[in-house]
């Protein structure tokens, strides 16, 4: 294959070409205080389809990972206040070790039961959701309540620029989070034997079998991990906007799935890269926030997003569908 | 005695009826005991035939995509389009005194619209998953986001209010005595259940969805009968819609989120494969009755929605963990 009919070559042509345009009709896109605030709004969206990519890789699809988020963070958060608990690493622990938890459930259901991914995470979103608001409580915890350690953690600039007017803007640091994890999850899959599996899984679930993959350790690591994912970037959501809100994420999942489908992976599974998806993350962020820019009604937003799924999908198929020819 | 060799016929050919009708009469004796007064009230049960046809219909629509090992994930996003062209049409006919009492024949129009609707978007979802190969969790995911998208520019966030009084009658009214949306949602349950048993169409559908390429090698149009079973899919959630719209006098690009989940439910429930191939109405008509009481008997025993929405999805991997169960004991 060469270098031009790479996937990720066309996404990134697509991105440049996106770029130049939206540049075009609005100048101010360029400006530095805009492409900052468009990196920061990569980092959650990032490090969901990073779990999403996991899934979709293996044949699989996650609607049920917001709601862990949202578990993740909120029950985090209560339990920072209610032990008084001022730190950083413990509750990033917590929560992304609650969203593994959940994450076996899904994994449970799907190797045990061989049901549809997506009706077996229809079912364990829903449940982890309706408990939360229906057991845990309904009211956001706002800033004056939120732990302090969090926010500072969530505030941690790289660089700091000072506008002509006085103000000062940033690069989130929690950018290198997002691209840690990123270079961390493309290694596994790169360079582990569970990663192979993982490509293997979506590849040919039979063939993975015989050739000696173990099924299930594979199915639980994608649905773990993936889980994992949501419950950090939940917990660091809230940092970063500096509340916990138990109704977030409602409806994340499509844009998230979007980006993920736009990087190149296929849903039949064995197809898919973080470089890819993070591309894909880029490109869905740039045009979502690029819409006021350019100065098309917000009432759009869900349109031009569906629209993106559908000749996303539409070009991997064909794609696919080439490859198999 | 020869409705009751119907009837043990029937029972041999599908003992998932059977349970379902067990698990139906198990869930009315429950909530009859926890709270006797309230449940067993007239008022309860004439609710819940206005309130459960929406839901059923969307649930049957869910089971015909899901006959050839599809999803819809639109339906909801065509449920509340279909209602919302409707309404913006009938505010544009609006005389001074307002929608209530549009003429019958707009009120028609305004119904031809809603299904036309159904029909264009089951068709794009159709043309999408045949011509151009997406996955149908895919092509429904994007195509339900564009359906939303499009009810958000048409009313700009907020619901449209006001619908003419006989559209409200197909929501709200009585014939012989019985919901409108009841009498609707019988005479269409058994127009699909007709169309699946006993047209070349639903048989098609059934063999595509059991063996897709035994049904290539049989010469089956495989793609028309995709198409046109989406196509189908788009009009049972349009009247839906028609339904939604006429019962809240109201039309909004957010209602009825929660039925997405509760009809991929009750379609598995009834005893649909949701890798195609098996499915009936029958099924689907008493799994959504007896989700009906489960719910009903909750809400009176003042769970919080979201509690419900909990119990729900432990609800769905019972489901699937029960059906897995008995697949591997046969």
């Amino acid at each position: 294959m060469t270098w031009f009919q790479k996937s990720e070559v066309v996404i990134a042509g697509i991105l440049v070409l996106a770029m130049v345009i939206i540049g075009l009709v609005n100048p101010a896109f360029w400006s530095l205080d805009n492409m900052f605030s468009l990196l920061r709004s990569n980092v959650i969206i990032g490090i969901m389809a990073l779990g999403v990519l996991l899934v979709m890789i293996s044949g699989g699809i996650d609607v049920s990972f917001p709601a862990f988020a949202v578990a993740a963070m909120y029950l985090t958060v209560k339990g920072m206040i209610y032990f008084n608990y001022d730190g950083v690493l413990l509750p990033f622990v917590a929560a992304a070790t609650m969203g593994a938890l959940f994450g076996c459930l899904n994994a449970f259901f799907v190797y045990k039961f061989r049901m549809i991914p997506l009706i077996v995470t229809l079912g364990t979103g829903s449940m982890v959701r309706g408990f939360l608001l229906g057991v845990v409580g309904t009211s956001m915890i706002n800033i004056n309540k939120m732990p302090d350690a969090l926010i500072e953690f969530g505030k941690s600039d790289i660089v700091n620029m000072v506008k002509a007017d006085g103000s000062t803007y940033g690069l989130t640091a929690m950018i290198l989070v997002y691209v840690g994890l990123a270079i961390a999850l493309h290694l596994v899959l790169r360079h582990t034997m569970i990663g192979r599996g993982v490509y293997a899984l979506g590849g040919d679930p039979e063939a993975a079998s015989r050739v000696g993959f173990n099924i299930r350790k594979i199915t639980f690591f994608i649905y773990c991990v993936a889980g994992a994912l949501a419950g950090f970037a939940g917990l660091l959501h809230s940092g970063m906007i500096w509340l916990a809100n138990p109704r977030d994420f409602v409806g994340l999942e499509l844009d998230v799935i979007a980006a993920v489908v736009l990087g190149g992976a296929s849903i039949f599974g064995g197809r898919g890269s973080v470089l890819g998806t993070m591309l894909g993350v880029f490109m869905l962020v740039m045009v979502k926030n690029s819409l006021i820019i350019m100065k098309i009604d917000t009432t759009w937003q869900r349109v031009v997003v569906g629209v993106i799924i559908v000749i996303a999908t539409a070009i991997t198929a064909w794609r696919d569908r080439r490859a198999n020819a | 005695m020869k409705r009751q060799m119907d009837f043990r016929s029937l029972l041999n050919r599908d003992n998932n009826i059977v349970q379902l009708i067990a698990m139906t009469i198990l869930i009315f004796v429950v909530m009859t005991a926890l709270s006797p007064d309230k449940f067993l009230r007239y008022y309860n049960f004439e609710s819940i035939t206005y309130i459960f046809p929406e839901l059923g219909l969307l649930s049957i629509a869910m089971m015909i995509a899901m006959l050839t090992g599809g999803i819809d994930l639109s339906v909801i996003g065509i449920a509340n389009l279909s209602g919302i062209f409707a309404g913006v049409m009938f505010k544009k006919f609006a005389t001074d005194a307002g929608v209530a009492d549009t003429g019958f024949g707009i009120v028609l129009l305004g119904a031809v619209i809603a299904l036309g609707t159904g029909l264009v978007a089951g068709a794009l979802n159709g043309l999408l998953i045949t011509r151009l190969k997406i996955t149908p969790i895919l092509a429904t995911l994007g195509t339900g986001q564009i359906f939303t998208g499009l009810a958000i520019v048409m009313t700009g966030g907020p619901a449209i209010v006001g619908f003419p009084n006989a559209w409200a009658f197909i929501g709200n009214g009585k014939i012989l005595g019985l919901a409108t949306p009841f009498v609707l949602f019988i005479v269409l349950a058994c127009l699909i259940a007709f169309i699946l048993r006993r047209t070349t169409f639903g048989i098609n559908l059934m063999l595509i969805g059991t063996n897709p390429k035994a049904a290539l090698f049989a010469g089956l149009k495989r793609e028309k009968m995709v198409l046109m079973s989406y196509m189908l899919t788009g009009v049972m959630a349009s009247i839906a819609g028609i339904i939604l719209s006429g019962r809240t006098n109201a039309a909004k690009s957010d209602y009825g989120t929660s039925y997405l989940l509760q009809a991929v439910l009750i379609a598995v429930l009834g005893g649909t494969n949701p890798a195609g191939g098996r499915g009936t109405v029958l099924g689907v008509s008493i799994a959504v009755t007896a989700l009906m009481l489960l719910s009903s008997g909750f809400q009176i025993l003042r769970f919080s929605n979201h509690l419900i929405d909990f119990i729900w999805g432990v609800f769905l991997l019972l489901v699937i963990a029960i059906n897995a169960y008995k697949n591997r004991t046969r």
